[in-house]
Order: C-alpha cells, then structure tokens, then sequence
C-alpha cells in the first residue's frame, strides 16, 4: 500500500502495518486499512479485539508503535495537530463534562476548534436541531440520559464539521429505539454531508445496516474485509443450522458427504451448515441427520457477519454480544434474515 | 430524536465553517473560563477554605492576644495573623480535583482531540486558580479591616498582598496538579494536602521568627513560606520592605519553580501518545 500524505487523496484512512503495543501486549497487529472518502466503514469485533485502540491510534490520543497512520491526508505520528483539525470523535464513553450544560460544552468545543462567536453561534443552531434535545441543552449535562449523552458527544464531535467522523462503540448500551435514532444520524450524516465514517461496533446488524465496507478484527489483526455482501457470500450462499441431540460429530460426517455442501461447523449439539443452494439441500441434511440420530430443530437462513466471524475464527462474535447484554435487538434482527423456521422440531 | 433534514440546517460539505488552531491566550481563556464558571456549582471548593481561614484569624487572635501583646511591646497580633489566615485560606485551592474528574470521566481525552494546546489545559486552570485564591482573600481582608487592621503600605500595598496570596497559591498548587496529571487519582490529589502542614505550620505562623527556638527555629529559617509570611507582614505593618518582598517572591518563584516542574513532566507524561 502507497500511503501518501495529501489531502486531496481519494483516500480518507489508511494504514499500513500498523501496530500497537502495550507493554508486550499487542492490542494492533499489523493492521492494513484503505477507507475512501465519502464512505461508512464498519470495524467489527469482540470485546478487546483492538478495535478501541486503533481508534485511538488514528485520532492520535495514541501513537502508534509500528507501521503507519493517515486521516484526512496527515499522518498521524507526524502530523497530529491536522489530523485533529479535520477529524470528530465520539469515543466509547461519552466524553462529557457532567457539570457544564450542554451549551456550554458544545460551545468551549467550538472555541478550542478557533471558530469565531458568529461560527459557534451558527453550528450551535444547527447542532440543536441535528440532537434533537431542546432545552436540556441549557441544563448540566449530569442530569441527561444515556441517549441524550450520546447524541450531544455526536454534536460536540461535529461542532467544527470534521471530514472524517469516527464513532466508537456509538450504541454501546442505548436502548433499542435510541439505537435506532443514532443509526439514521450516521447515515443522513454520510449521505447528506459526505462524511467519512469510521465506526467501530461489536453488533453484527449494526454494520450489517451501516457500513459500505466491514473490517472484521480478531486479536489485534483484521482478518477480512469487503462489503457485508461480499462477506456474507464468501461463506456461503445459505447456512443450515440443525440442532441434534448428542452424536453431532458423526451427524456431522455424515452431512458433509452430501452435495452442495461447502462447509460443516459443529459446535455443541449444533451442525452450521454452509450450502450453495440452502433449500434443494435441506431435505438431504433431514435425511441424512436422521439416520443418526433425532434432529432437534432445523433453520435454514441466509448468512450472517457472525457466520464470517465463525468461519474465520471459530467463535461467535454473537456470544460476545450476549455477554453484553446487549443481545434482544441483535436476536431479532438475525431473524429477519431467516427464510424457514424450525423444521422438524 | 425526530428525524432531521440535515442538508436544511445548513450542515453542508461546502459549509464555510473550518476548525484552525487557535490563538495560545483564546486557548487559556477558553480553558479558564470553564474552570470559573464550574465554582458556582462547586462551593464545596471555596467555602471550606474561606470559613477554615476565618476561623483560625478569630480564634488565633482570640487565643494569643493577652499573651502576645502582653510581653512583646507594640506588637499587634491581628495585623501579625491576617498573612497566616490568608496563607492558610489560599494554600491548597486549586482545581486539580476537577482535573482528576476530567481524566476519570474522559473529558480529558475530549480535550486532547481538540487542537488545542497541552500546556493551554494547565495553564487555564491555573489562571482561574489565581483569581479565585485573589477572590478568596478578600473577606478575609474586609474582616481583618473591620477588626482595625489598616495597611502600612495602603491601597496599593492591598493590591501587592492579594496578587501575592495569589502566586502563592498558584505555586503550592503546582503539586497538586502535578499529583492529578500523573496519578489520575483523587485520593492521592487529596493527600497533596499533608504538605500544607509543614510548610504552614514549621513556620512563623504564629510568633516572630525571632521567638521560634530549637529546631523549629532553624526549619522555619529554610522554610519558603516564613519569607511570603514576612513579605506579607512587611506590607501590613511596615510598609513599603523592598528586602522584605523580594524574599517574600524569591520563595514564591522557588517553590513554584519546583511545583512547575513537576507539573509539566506530569503533563508530559499524561499527553505522551507513546
């Protein structure tokens, strides 16, 4: 990969070989990154996968230990004051000052970007709008909700109108419906203003939803990358997830001999099973799985990101999103995916 | 939040509207600013220090009057404790405990994402902290006025006494800052606290430091805070003291020297990227 320091590169991110260590720990790992102007990309893991700190690298709270960095034309090790100028962060936690009312914040923000008191004033009024929070705003922040805080780090992060907008974790924690919300900022935010978006989630619908492009990161390296289709068809064309009672290894076996069958996982008492056409496959999956044993449950649906991240790493990102807590919306999403539900229970 | 039309707001690619780094004093300013509007909301930072200064002025008087002024001839005790009330007043207000909020909560991070300056985030606090210590003198001075303490150096000498107050508490704050930037903790900001005593104490804080004896004697001869105690007196009691306050701001510019230090390294520690 060329990386070049010019603003007027197509190029909004790039990395090459970048890496990150923390006292022997290596939280980035040689990590490749080409993020185009204009574009949504998804950075997609599990707790402590690196997304975080590559975050951190690229809007140079870090630097890094290895390799290199640009954003918006400037290299981050060597040019950090005009990465900041052109970049907005909403970091994981919202940053906010619980004391200061939310005017206050966005306003101070606006002073230390070197905008005039017009240009605040300005930004404010479109900002008040973009949030949507009325007059909580002139209340301190310590008083608002976890979505409001959510949603006034967004504004404070665009107050100088960044080109490159990098959101961390935006939904960690929101509820379903201020989840939803912030989905439709993200993307009026892109589609309306062009803005680069780099948004690192551990929800498989979210960059599902969101990203033009996914980077799916596991320990420190990304370990694939293209568009959720693109991902999605690289399993397989139809996934198949019989569950049986005990004996999965040799239902297992005996699945895999069938044609258009690409792939078999066994995972506990469950067969996930990658077909190029799911349903002229179903029935020989019933059938051969039924000369083993008693088939549980039978779902054929389309695949997921978290069938990529299955195949690529051997567990499901899904589990770490149910650790979370996080997992109703998650489940419900998956199932607008499925196209048979539950044959042969 | 209702869905908005943002191409409406006047968002736009195009927007003329650009961040660019901003001049070093609108930098302080900004951080300033913030700091003295959060005091409002925070009594809890000024009140103590301004009741506990009060305090010790009535009660030392109350308690060393008869004593003082029986055995030591023309000797005014309220003039001779308004400095130690107001040392003990200042000493210590900073608002390094915001600090550590900050780095707890992640504002901080907020605001090394900004461009601006590293030094700026210090330095407004800083600022603040001196017109606070300065704002903090003043009923303590009204008190000591209304008690018949008058100042040999007049009005200009009032303004001296209070801008030294407050570059006394700017240099003692100095450790707390540092304390903040390197250890992120409050408990160990707090304990910033237990040099208060020997510096304010081991002192001529309440006798001459010619009636100091022993060992006190000879600490409090090394001792920074005798020399701002003496330049402080000079200005109440004698007047215009040229030796007196030169002392008086050498010490200031010692401590200081060191507490600064130690602060930027912790601020350099805090903001390294490595």
């Amino acid at each position: 990969m060329n990386l070049t320091s010019n603003g007027a590169t197509p190029t909004a991110i790039s990395a090459e070989r970048l890496v990150r260590r923390f006292d022997g720990t290596t939280a980035v790992d040689e990590v490749d990154l080409d993020i185009r102007r204009g574009e949504i990309y998804g950075f997609l893991g599990p707790n402590g996968a690196g997304k975080s700190t590559t975050v951190r690298v690229l809007c140079t709270l870090l630097s890094p230990t290895a390799g290199r960095a640009v954003v918006a034309g400037y290299d981050v090790a060597t040019e950090p004051e005009k990465v900041r100028l052109r970049i907005g962060v909403a970091l994981q936690e919202a940053a906010l000052d619980p004391k200061q009312t939310g005017i206050e914040l966005l306003r101070l923000q606006g002073r230390l970007y070197g905008l005039s008191g017009r240009e605040i004033a300005g930004r404010l009024a479109d900002l008040g709008r973009l949030i949507d929070i009325g007059d909580a705003l002139e209340r301190p922040i310590g008083t608002y909700s976890g979505g409001m805080k959510r949603r006034l780090d967004l504004a404070a992060a665009l107050v100088h109108n960044p080109e490159v907008l990098f959101l961390d974790e935006p939904t960690t924690g929101l509820d379903p419906v201020s989840r939803a919300r912030m989905w439709e900022e993200v993307r009026r935010l892109n589609r309306e203003l062009d803005m680069t978006i780099f948004l690192t989630t551990q929800y498989l619908e979210e960059a599902d939803e969101l990203a033009d492009r996914v980077g799916i990161i596991n320990d420190g390296r990304l370990v694939a990358e293209g568009t959720p289709d693109d991902l999605k068809r690289s399993v397989g064309d139809d996934v198949i997830v019989a569950g049986v009672d005990g004996r999965a290894d040799a239902s297992g076996d005996a699945v895999r001999r069938l044609s258009g069958v690409r792939n078999v996982e066994v995972r506990g008492d469950e067969l996930i099973i990658t077909a190029t056409n799911g349903a002229a496959t179903i029935g020989d999956v019933a059938v051969a799985l039924n000369t083993i044993g008693p088939v549980r449950s039978l779902l054929l649906r389309t695949p997921t990101l978290d069938d990529v991240f299955l195949e690529l790493t051997g567990n499901h990102i899904r589990g770490e999103e149910r650790a979370a807590g996080e997992s109703e919306s998650a489940s419900d999403h998956d199932h607008d995916h499925d196209e048979l539900v539950e044959v042969g229970r | 939040m209702t869905a908005v039309d943002i191409s409406a707001l006047g968002i736009q690619r195009d927007d003329p509207v650009r961040a660019r780094p901003a001049a070093a004093p609108r930098d302080v300013v900004a951080i300033a600013g913030r700091a003295l509007r959060a005091v409002p909301r925070e009594l809890e930072t000024v009140i103590p220090p301004i009741f506990i200064a009060l305090f010790f002025f009535v009660v030392n008087i109350g308690t060393l009057q008869h004593l003082t002024e029986r055995h030591l001839n023309g000797f005014d005790i309220k003039a001779f404790m308004l400095p130690t009330a107001i040392l003990i007043g200042v000493t210590g207000v900073s608002r390094a405990g915001s600090v550590v909020l900050d780095i707890q909560n992640g504002y901080f991070d907020r605001l090394l994402l900004t461009p601006v300056r590293r030094l700026a985030i210090l330095v407004g606090h800083m600022v603040a902290d001196v017109a606070i210590a300065c704002a903090l003198t003043v009923p303590i001075l009204i008190l000591a006025l209304a008690l018949g303490v008058r100042l040999e150096s007049g009005p200009a000498g009032v303004i001296v006494f209070v801008f030294m107050s407050g570059l006394w508490s700017l240099a003692f704050a100095g450790f707390g800052y540092a304390i903040a930037l390197k250890t992120g903790n409050p408990a160990a900001v707090n304990s910033s606290f237990l040099l208060f005593f020997p510096f304010l104490f081991m002192t001529s804080s309440y006798v001459p430091r010619s009636q100091l004896s022993g060992w006190l004697g000879g600490i409090a001869t090394w001792n920074p805070v005798t020399y701002v105690l003496e330049g402080q007196r000079s200005l109440v009691t004698q007047g215009w003291e040229w030796d007196s306050l030169a002392k008086a701001l050498v010490a200031i510019g010692v401590v200081g020297l060191l507490s600064m230090s130690l602060c930027l390294a912790a601020l350099r520690g805090r903001t390294r990227r490595g």
